[in-house]
């Protein structure tokens, strides 16, 4: 921005100034609490209530990672959460993929009807109810197929897959291979789709973390438990104060206080024991994730 | 999306080949592969989105166990009468739109000011630490979130009470606050989404000419009025679009979150319309009842995206259709 060497200014200066120490702040605000977090699940509980853990962990001890090994409601919970996110996110990139490829093409007529199809929906729904019934009917109540198949089109990442078709690929492209004579279908498998990969990393990605996280699906649609995917049963450890494995500590014996204090230790470990696959790939992945983004904001 | 999902005026297309248009038949027999490409999506999206909308009529109608979805007598008005005429209904309502309107406000305007903010920063790589930094929280689970909330706000253990001890907010319970649970429900909402929903007006403001900064700075223009007069102006069509698909679906939001959030203590002002649904239908098995409410809160809510869709095309311009 300041390629003309301007003298600076006392404002200038008083500008980058606030600049930083709003920016400081910000970055706190947002970095600290999850630092905390891991911090702390490996810290002294007593240590952590009474204040005392601040910048590093103090007290190390790793009680609460053995309490949440021992779980099964949590690998129950994780293994189903893995199953459901990757058939799901398969069947996402099967479904929303081609669609996308289809309504970018400018002579298939029927695509604005289609689009309006799809975009209706982000604005108007069903409700609740009679969604339910229709999982009823359908016998997805208690099912693990209601985590894979009602989610299998989402229309945002749909219209970011339709973008990049419109504007990412050259039209030169299409042109030489329908000379060639190849199909639609051909052509799709044979040059876009291999050309494609970081759109399909990019809309693979976002239906990983929707699956990941998916809480409500199982709140309202799913009450056997040996079904319940992870945030279930995150939900039943952090905040329903549910038991742990045998009452907390089978090693630990009868004080509730000292119960007390390592639950919530464990209720550190659990977060980052969920939270772990998507922060650890996030370093890696972010730059996927931003690519969404901008790829679904190219000018049209 | 942004952009793609707006009905700029473009010019109407040729026919394909000459000026004969196909007929439907021909139409599909020459495209069946695009058809076969986009009909597994259309199938989910008709089976899983509009039978249900097509369902809503059980509002109007008494659920009858054997009949399902769309089954019963005629009711008429008789359920969204009951719900008019509940004594729960102006609460319902006002908690509703407190909530969604508090969330609405600040977080539309929070990722805007992050923006700015943002692109401000001289430094290539301390400009990417601080968008990074800043949507990591997106990707935590809504659970974790009020998980977190939890444990901070803890009023006697809570690492945020005792952070607020200084200011004589020691022992509150946030979390049991009738006066607390909107500011912790936005606070904390800014916190995960607005370094996330700030990319988008980030990639705006990259596209806007450099030219257009050494103009002004030419003209005497300081920082703040740079901002002011070229960088803000730049990103209104961004701002119009995320506004209009925000307030759609404005009564829908974080129905998972507030459900998480509420307790018997927060009650009073956490019960809205969407958790009372889930309530009524789930728990309660009144499943008319229900149906009836949740289109109510539908209703207004597709009156928001209209009266925002008007108020954008006047004002810029932009508009969804």
């Amino acid at each position: 921005m300041s390629a003309t060497p301007l003298k600076k200014t006392p404002g200038d200066i008083v500008f980058a100034l606030a600049l930083g120490a709003i920016c400081v702040a910000v970055l706190f605000a947002v970095v600290y609490p999850v630092y905390f977090v891991v911090i702390a699940s490996v810290s002294n509980p007593s240590l952590i209530s009474t204040g005392e853990v601040w910048l590093w962990p103090k007290g190390v001890n790793l009680f609460g990672y053995r309490e949440i090994l021992n779980d099964e409601r949590i690998w129950t919970g994780y293994r189903n959460t893995l199953l459901y996110s990757v058939a799901g996110t398969a069947l996402n990139l099967v479904v929303t993929i081609p669609a996308a490829y289809a309504l970018s093409r400018p002579e298939f007529r029927p695509r604005r009807i289609l689009m309006l199809f799809f975009v209706f929906t982000m604005f108007f729904n069903g409700g609740l109810i009679p969604t339910y019934l229709l999982y009823r009917d359908l016998g997805l109540l208690d099912n693990w197929l209601v985590f894979v198949l009602p989610s299998a089109v989402n229309v945002y990442n749909l219209i970011i897959a339709r973008a990049f078709f419109e504007h990412s690929l050259p039209k030169e492209l299409f042109e030489a291979a329908m000379i060639d004579g190849v199909s639609y279908l051909q052509y799709f498998a044979r040059v876009a789709l291999p050309l494609s990969k970081a759109i399909v990393s990019v809309i693979g990605l976002y239906y990983l973390v929707q699956h990941w996280n998916d809480f409500f699906t199982g709140m309202v649609f799913v009450r056997d438990n040996a079904l319940q995917p992870l945030q279930i049963v995150l939900r039943d450890i952090l905040l329903s104060n549910q038991a742990f494995a045998g009452g907390v500590g089978a090693s630990g014996g009868s004080g509730t206080s000292y119960d007390q204090q390592y639950a919530d230790q464990i209720k550190y470990g659990v977060i980052v024991v969920s939270s772990l696959p998507v922060l650890v790939l996030y370093p890696f992945l972010q730059r996927y994730f931003e690519k969404g983004v901008l790829i679904g904001s190219v000018k049209g | 999306m942004a952009e793609s999902l707006v009905a700029a005026r473009k010019p109407a297309r040729k026919p394909v080949t000459g000026a004969r248009r196909p007929g439907a038949g021909r139409h599909v027999r020459r495209y069946w592969q695009l058809w076969l490409m986009v009909l597994p999506a259309v199938g989910f999206v008709a089976v899983f989105m509009y039978v249900p909308m097509y369902g809503i009529q059980l509002a109007f109608r008494e659920f009858d166990f054997a009949a399902g979805l769309t089954g019963g007598d005629w009711a008429g008005l008789k359920y969204f009468r009951q719900f008019f005429d509940s004594p729960l209904f102006w609460p319902l309502l006002k908690n509703t739109f407190v909530i969604a309107f508090t969330t609405l406000v600040v977080g539309f305007v929070a990722p805007i000011l992050l923006a700015l903010m943002i692109n401000q920063i001289a430094g290539g790589r301390r400009k990417r630490v601080m968008q990074t930094a800043t949507y990591l929280p997106h990707f935590i689970s809504i659970v974790v979130v009020v998980g977190m909330l939890q444990a901070f706000l803890n009023p006697s253990t809570g690492l945020l009470t005792r952070a607020l001890a200084p200011f004589g907010l020691d022992g509150v319970n946030f979390l049991g606050d009738t006066a607390a649970f909107v500011p912790v429900y936005v606070i904390s909402d800014v916190w995960q989404h607005c370094g996330w929903n700030s990319i988008i007006y980030l990639a705006a403001l990259s596209r806007v000419d450099p030219q257009l900064y050494e103009a002004a700075k030419v003209d005497g223009a300081n920082r703040l009025q740079l901002i002011r007069h070229v960088d803000v102006p730049s990103i209104v069509p961004t701002m119009v679009i995320l506004l209009i698909l925000t307030m759609g679906g404005v009564l829908n939001t974080g129905f998972e979150k507030v459900w998480l959030m509420q307790n018997n203590l927060n009650l009073p002002v956490s019960e809205v319309i969407a958790t009372y649904v889930y309530k009524i239908g789930i728990f309660s098995t009144q499943f008319s009842y229900a149906t009836a409410i949740g289109l109510f809160n539908t209703v207004i809510n597709f009156a928001f995206l209209i009266a925002a869709n008007a108020i954008a095309r006047r004002v810029s311009n932009w508009s969804l259709w």
